[in-house]
C-alpha cells in the first residue's frame, strides 16, 4: 500500500534521519518528503510530510517505533491510486519483456499495471496487448507512460494512447 | 445585381463540383443580389476562357466527352494574369513537395489584385504565412476552407462563429480514409491489408495510400489549422507522424472490450503538433465512423465544440469553396 504521514520532529539535528530509519529498516519504500524547517507547529515542533510504499501488516509497527523514537506521527493516510490510463501496444511483443515493462512500472511504487491482456493471432505474428496503469497522481502516472514509451521505442512496439480528455475549458 | 468574376484553375473532381453547385444555385443566389460568372477554367491540358461568362454546362459535357475543358492553349496562368476576373478558384492537385502548381498560381493570384479561394492543401501547408502576407498587402482575401475537413466548416466556424474566443486546443480526425479503414477492421475484424484493398476498389483510397496511411495527408491539415488558428509558421514536416499500417485487428478488439475506438487522431495545443492512433471512448464526440471528418475545438468561452461530416467528395468539397466565393462576393 503507499501510505502519506505527517511527522512531527524535534527542532534539533539529525531527526530527519530517526524519522527515516525505521521505514527502511521495514522495507518501505519512501517516495517523497515534503520538510518546512520554516514551519513549526504550535508545540514547536517541525511538520513533515512522507509519502511510501510498505506493506500493509507491518504500518502498527512501523507507528510503534517511529513514536518509541520520539517522532510524533500526527497523521496517517492511504494515498490511492487516483489516476489511471489505459494503453495498446502493437508489435513482436515477448512474454518475457512485458513481465520486465510491468516489473519496472510496478517497482516505482507509485505506478502499477493492474490489467493486462495479450492476444497473439499465431507465432510469429505481430501480438496485440491492453494495459491499465493506475498511479498516485497524474504526474506519477505520466513517468509510468515515459518507461512504457521508452520500452515501445526500444522495443519497436507501436503505442497507441488515449486522447486527452481532462483538459477542459478554464 | 453584384456581378463577381471567378475562373477555375483545376478541374477535376473539386473543379467540376464548383461548377455544377454553381448552376444549381444560379437561380438562388441571384435573388439575393449575387449573379456567379465563371471567366476562366483551366485543366493540365488547356483553357476556355469567355469574358461573357463560360457555359458551365456545355464545359462540364466537353471535360467529361473530351478529358478537357480545353479550347485553347493558355494556360492558368494566362487566365490568372490576364483575364479581368475578381476570384481565382485554386483546385489544383496536392503538392507537398514544392506546393506547385498551386502555390506559383496563388502568388500570381495576388499580384494580379485577385482574391483567392482553394481546396489545395499543399501550398498551404509549406509557405502558409508567406500567402497571408501576400494577400493582405495587397488587400485581397485568401480563404481555404475546402482545405481540412472538405465540407466541415473549421475556419468558418473559429474565426466567424467563435469570434472572440480563444482556442485552447483543437483535436480533429481529419483523414476519411484511414478514418474507414480504421472503422471497417474493427467491425469486420480483418487485417489492415484487406480492408485497404477493399477501400482502393470503391475509390475511397488511392492506388498509392501512402499519404493516407502514413498520415502525412492529416498532418497537412494540422498544419493548415496551426498557422490559420494559432498564427504558427509551421509546415507539416513539424508535426509528430505516426500512421496506421501497424494497426491489428485484435488490437482493435482489444479496445473494443474496453469501450474504446482506435482513431486516427490529429492534435494542435500549444507548440505541439501530433498526428497519431488514439484510443477514443466509444462515446466520445470524436468516435465518429465511417468516412466521416470530425473537428473538436477547446476555447476559453464556448468551452468545447465539435462538428463533424463528410471530409470529402466533389460536392461536399464545393460546397466549402462555394461559401467562400459567396464571403468574399458579400465583404468585397
Ligand atoms: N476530391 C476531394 O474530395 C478533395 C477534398 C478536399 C480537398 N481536395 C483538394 O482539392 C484539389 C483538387 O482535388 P481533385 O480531387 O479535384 O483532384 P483531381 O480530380 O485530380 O483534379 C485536379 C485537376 O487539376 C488539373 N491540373 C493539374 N495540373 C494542372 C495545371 N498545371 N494547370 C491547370 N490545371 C491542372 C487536372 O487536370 P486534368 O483534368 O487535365 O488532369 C485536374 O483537372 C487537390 O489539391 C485536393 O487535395 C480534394
Amino acid at each position: 500500500m503507499i501510505v502519506s504521514m505527517t511527522l512531527e520532529l524535534k527542532d534539533i539535528p539529525g531527526q530527519l534521519v530517526l524519522a527515516l530509519a525505521p521505514i527502511s529498516e521495514l522495507h518501505g519504500n519512501i517516495m517523497s518528503v515534503v520538510h518546512q524547517h520554516d514551519e513549526k507547529t504550535p508545540r514547536g515542533t517541525i511538520p513533515v510530510q512522507i509519502t511510501f510504499e510498505i506493506e500493509h501488516k507491518v504500518l502498527n509497527k512501523l507507528i510503534d517505533r517511529l513514536e518509541k523514537s520520539g517522532v510524533g506521527v500526527a497523521r496517517v493516510g492511504e494515498e490511492r491510486l487516483r489516476s489511471t490510463v489505459s494503453v495498446i501496444l502493437i508489435g513482436h511483443i515477448v512474454h518475457s519483456d512485458m513481465g520486465d515493462t510491468i516489473d519496472r512500472i510496478d517497482s516505482t511504487g507509485f505506478a502499477e499495471v493492474v490489467d493486462m491482456s495479450l492476444s497473439m493471432p499465431a507465432i510469429e505474428k505481430t501480438s496485440s496487448s491492453y494495459l491499465v496503469i493506475n498511479a498516485v497522481g497524474e504526474k506519477e502516472l505520466s513517468i509510468a507512460l515515459d518507461i512504457l514509451r521508452e520500452v515501445a521505442h526500444k522495443k519497436d512496439l507501436l503505442m497507441i494512447e488515449p486522447i486527452r480528455q481532462n483538459s477542459e475549458a478554464a | 445585381m453584384k456581378t463577381v468574376r471567378i475562373s477555375i484553375i483545376g478541374f477535376g473532381a473539386v473543379g467540376q463540383g464548383v461548377a455544377r453547385s454553381i448552376l444549381a444555385k444560379r437561380e438562388d443566389l441571384n435573388k439575393q443580389g449575387i449573379d456567379l460568372q465563371v471567366v476562366g477554367i483551366s485543366d493540365s491540358k488547356g483553357s476556355e476562357i469567355n469574358a461573357g461568362g463560360i457555359n458551365l454546362k456545355s464545359a462540364l459535357e466537353r471535360k467529361k466527352n473530351k478529358g478537357t475543358v480545353a479550347k485553347g492553349k493558355e494556360n492558368a496562368l494566362d487566365i490568372i494574369r490576364d483575364v479581368e476576373h475578381n476570384i481565382v478558384v485554386e483546385a489544383t492537385p496536392t503538392n507537398i513537395e514544392n506546393g506547385e502548381p498551386g502555390l506559383g498560381n496563388m502568388f500570381a493570384a495576388f499580384e494580379a489584385g485577385r482574391h483567392v479561394v482553394t481546396s489545395n492543401k499543399g501550398p498551404l501547408a509549406l509557405r502558409f504565412k508567406e500567402l497571408k502576407e501576400a494577400a493582405e498587402d495587397n488587400g485581397l482575401y485568401f480563404r481555404y476552407e475546402a482545405t481540412v475537413g472538405g465540407a466541415v466548416p473549421i475556419f468558418n466556424l473559429i474565426h466567424e462563429a467563435l469570434a472572440g474566443n480563444t482556442v485552447i486546443g483543437i483535436e480533429g480526425i481529419l483523414n476519411g480514409t484511414t478514418n474507414y479503414i480504421l472503422t471497417r477492421m474493427a467491425e469486420e475484424r480483418m487485417p489492415y491489408e484487406l480492408v485497404l484493398k477493399e477501400a482502393q476498389e470503391l475509390g475511397i483510397a488511392e492506388a498509392d495510400p501512402t499519404y493516407d496511411v502514413e498520415g502525412i495527408d492529416s498532418a497537412c491539415k494540422l498544419v493548415i489549422i496551426a498557422n490559420s488558428v494559432f498564427g504558427q509558421d509551421a509546415t507539416y514536416r513539424d508535426v509528430e507522424v505516426t500512421g496506421i499500417t501497424k494497426i491489428t485487428p485484435e488490437a482493435l478488439e482489444l479496445a473494443n472490450k474496453n469501450n474504446y475506438v482506435v482513431k486516427l487522431v490529429c492534435e494542435a495545443r500549444g507548440n505541439g503538433l501530433t498526428v497519431a492512433p488514439r484510443l477514443v471512448p466509444k462515446r466520445h464526440p470524436l468516435a465518429v465512423g465511417g468516412t466521416l471528418n470530425v473537428a473538436s475545438i477547446l476555447t476559453d468561452l464556448a468551452g468545447r465544440i465539435t462538428i463533424s461530416g463528410k471530409g470529402a467528395g466533389s460536392i461536399e468539397t464545393a460546397s466549402s469553396i462555394l461559401s467562400d466565393i459567396l464571403f468574399i462576393a458579400r465583404n468585397s
